[in-house]
C-alpha cells in the first residue's frame, strides 16, 4: 500500500512541475547552473570510470582469447560493443546516481528541512517546476553527453592499455573499431542514457523534496534516494535490453 | 487586513485546530501565542496557504483565500512576506542576492534600480554593507534582519513572522521587535507574529491571540494581558514566579497605586491593592 501511496506521491510531484514559468529568464539560469553542477561537475569521475573501464575490459578480453585463429581485431569489437551497449550508459550512470543522485536529495532535503522550499512557496514561486524540473532537463541534457563522452574515453582506455602492454598494435586495435560496426547500438546506449538520467534525477528529487524533519533524515533520503535509483536503472537496464535488442 | 471564520484543521485523527476565529488589524503587530503544540504555527501555515484548512474561511481584506483559485492565490502571495524561525536564507546565496531574489522573480527593473531596492531595505534593517556576505558569514540576528529585508523588499501588505526572536539574546530580540513594529507602521502592514517570547508580548502585542489546545482562548493587547483574569493564560504568560511579581508591579503602576514615593507598606495595606493582586499575590508587596 504504501509503495502505490509512494508512487501516487511521485507522479503528483511530476505533473506539478508543467506550470507556466513565473519568470523564464529565472528559470533558464537556474537550468544553465544545474548543467554546470550536474554535467561538469560530474565531467571528472566520468572521464576516470571510462578511460578504466576500457583498460580492464581490454585487458580482461584479451585474457579470454587465447585461440589463436581468433583475429587479434576481435579484442577491439568487443571492447567497443561492451562500452557502447552496457559500460558507458549502465556503469557510468550508476556511479552518477550515487553522485548526481545524493547532491539532489541532499540539497532539496536541506531546503525542505531549514524551510527554504516554504519561503519560495510563499513568494507564488511552484517549487516543482522551479528547484525540480530544471534538474531533471539539466540532467536529462547533460548525461547523455557524458555517456557519448564516457563511450570515447573507454574505447580510447582499452587502446591505451592493448598498446601499452602490446596485447595488440595500434593499428590492429583501429582495424577491429571499424568492423561489423552496428550503429544501432548507439542509439540503444542514447535510449539507456535518457532513461537512466531521467531517473537519476527524479527519484532523488522526489525523495528529498518530501523530506521531513532533519539532518538524520536529509541522510536517510539521499541513500534511498541512490539505493533506489540504482535498483531502477538495472531493472530498466534489463527492460530495455529485452524490448529494444 | 486578514480574518479567520471558525477554521478547522486537523492530520489523520488528531484535530489541531477546532473552529479558530480571529481578526489580524493592519498597521497592527498581530501576536499569535500559546503553548507548543496549541497549534499555533499550523494556524499560521494554513493562513499563508502552506497547509490547506479542512473548513473555516481565510479572507484577505475580503477576498477568501481558502476558496481562492491557484493563479489567484499566486497573486496573493507575492503581497505576504514572511520570516521564518531559522530565517531560510538562500546558502548560496549572498546577502544581497536573497533579498534581490523576488525583485529578480516577480519585477521587469533594471539592475540598478534592484540594487537601489536591496540597498534601501538593508539601509532599514540596520544592515548596510552586508552585501557581500554569505547566510554563514552573518549572526543569528543578522540572519533575520536579512529575512525580513527579504519579506518586505517587493513592498508587502502582509507579513509573517514565525518565532522570530528564537535562538536569540533578549537584547537582539528587542531589537528584531522594535524593528518589526516599526516597519508594520511604516508599510501600513497587516503583521501576524507567531511567538511564546514574553517580552515579545509585553512590547509589541497590540492585538494578542492566545491559543490553547487548538481553541482561542483568549484575544486582548498587552495592557489587558496584565488585568486578564483567564488563568489558562496567566499560567501560561506568566510562568514563573518572578513574572507573576512582575504583572503585579505592572498592574499597580497601571493603576496608579504605586509610584516611586509611596511605601510600600501603604500599598499593602490598600484595599484597591488587594482586590488586585488577590491573596496569593500579595508576596510582592510583602
Amino acid at each position: 500500500m504504501k509503495f502505490f501511496s509512494t508512487l501516487g506521491s511521485y507522479f503528483i510531484m511530476l505533473k506539478g512541475m508543467f506550470t507556466k514559468p513565473e519568470n523564464f529568464k529565472m528559470y533558464w539560469k537556474e537550468l544553465m547552473h544545474q548543467c554546470v553542477e550536474i554535467g561538469i561537475g560530474s565531467l571528472g569521475i566520468v572521464s576516470i570510470i571510462s578511460v578504466f573501464m576500457g583498460a580492464v575490459s581490454a585487458a580482461q578480453t584479451a585474457y579470454q582469447i587465447t585461440n589463436p585463429l581468433i583475429p587479434k581485431t576481435t579484442l577491439s569489437q568487443v571492447v567497443r560493443d561492451t562500452v557502447i551497449l552496457e559500460f558507458a550508459p549502465t556503469l557510468v550512470c550508476i556511479v552518477l546516481a550515487g553522485v548526481v543522485g545524493s547532491k539532489i536529495a541532499g540539497e532539496l532535503g536541506n531546503m525542505r528541512s531549514t524551510e527554504q522550499i516554504d519561503a519560495l512557496e510563499i513568494m507564488g514561486i511552484n517549487t516543482k517546476s522551479y528547484l525540480v524540473a530544471p534538474k531533471i532537463l539539466a540532467a536529462l541534457i547533460t548525461i547523455p553527453l557524458l555517456v557519448i563522452l564516457a563511450m570515447f574515453l573507454g574505447i580510447w582506455g582499452g587502446r591505451l592499455a592493448s598498446v601499452a602492454t602490446n596485447i595488440v598494435s595500434a593499428d590492429t586495435y583501429d582495424r577491429g573499431l571499424v568492423s561489423g560496426f552496428v550503429a544501432k547500438n548507439v542509439w540503444f546506449a542514447l535510449v539507456k542514457a535518457y532513461t537512466f538520467a531521467f531517473i537519476i534525477s527524479s527519484i532523488p528529487a522526489f525523495y528529498g523534496y518530501n523530506v521531513k524533519g532533519g539532518a538524520l533524515e536529509i541522510g536517510r533520503a539521499s541513500t534511498t534516494a541512490v539505493v533506489s535509483s540504482c535498483v531502477l536503472i538495472l531493472f530498466a537496464d534489463y527492460l530495455l535490453a529485452a524490448i529494444l535488442l | 487586513m486578514i480574518e479567520l471564520k471558525n477554521i478547522h484543521k486537523g492530520f489523520g485523527d488528531k484535530q489541531i485546530l477546532k473552529g479558530v476565529s480571529a481578526v489580524m488589524e493592519t498597521g497592527k503587530t498581530n501576536l499569535i501565542i500559546g503553548t507548543s503544540g496549541s497549534g499555533k504555527t499550523v494556524l499560521q501555515k494554513c493562513m499563508v496557504g502552506l497547509f490547506e484548512v479542512d473548513s473555516g474561511e481565510i479572507s484577505y481584506d475580503g477576498r477568501d483565500f481558502s476558496s481562492m483559485p491557484e493563479d489567484e492565490r499566486k497573486l496573493l502571495r507575492q503581497q505576504i512576506g514572511m520570516l521564518f524561525q531559522g530565517s531560510a536564507l538562500f546558502d548560496s546565496m549572498t546577502v544581497e542576492r536573497n533579498v534581490k531574489f523576488p525583485l529578480d522573480m516577480f519585477t521587469d527593473w533594471d539592475h540598478k534600480k534592484k540594487i537601489d531596492r536591496v540597498n534601501e531595505v538593508l539601509d532599514r534593517v540596520n544592515l548596510t554593507g552586508a552585501n557581500k556576505k554569505y547566510p554563514a558569514e552573518v549572526s543569528g540576528g543578522m540572519k533575520k534582519r536579512v529575512g525580513i529585508a527579504r519579506a518586505i523588499v517587493l513592498n508587502p501588505k502582509y507579513l509573517f513572522c514565525d518565532e522570530p526572536n528564537s535562538g536569540l539574546d533578549p537584547q537582539t530580540s528587542m531589537v528584531i521587535d522594535l524593528l518589526i513594529k516599526e516597519i508594520t507602521r511604516e508599510y501600513n502592514m497587516t503583521t501576524v507574529i507567531n511567538t511564546h517570547d514574553m517580552n515579545s508580548v509585553m512590547e509589541i502585542g497590540e492585538n494578542i491571540l492566545y491559543m490553547y489546545e487548538g481553541e482561542r482562548e483568549w484575544v486582548g493587547n498587552n495592557k489587558e494581558i496584565i488585568f486578564s483574569k483567564n488563568d489558562k493564560l496567566n499560567e501560561f504568560i506568566f510562568a514563573s514566579e518572578f513574572l507573576r511579581d512582575a504583572k503585579d508591579m505592572r498592574m499597580l503602576e497601571e493603576k496608579g497605586i504605586i509610584d516611586n514615593d509611596r511605601n510600600m507598606d501603604d500599598v499593602m495595606r490598600d484595599p484597591e491593592a488587594n482586590l488586585l493582586m488577590g491573596d496569593n499575590d500579595k508576596r510582592v508587596v510583602n
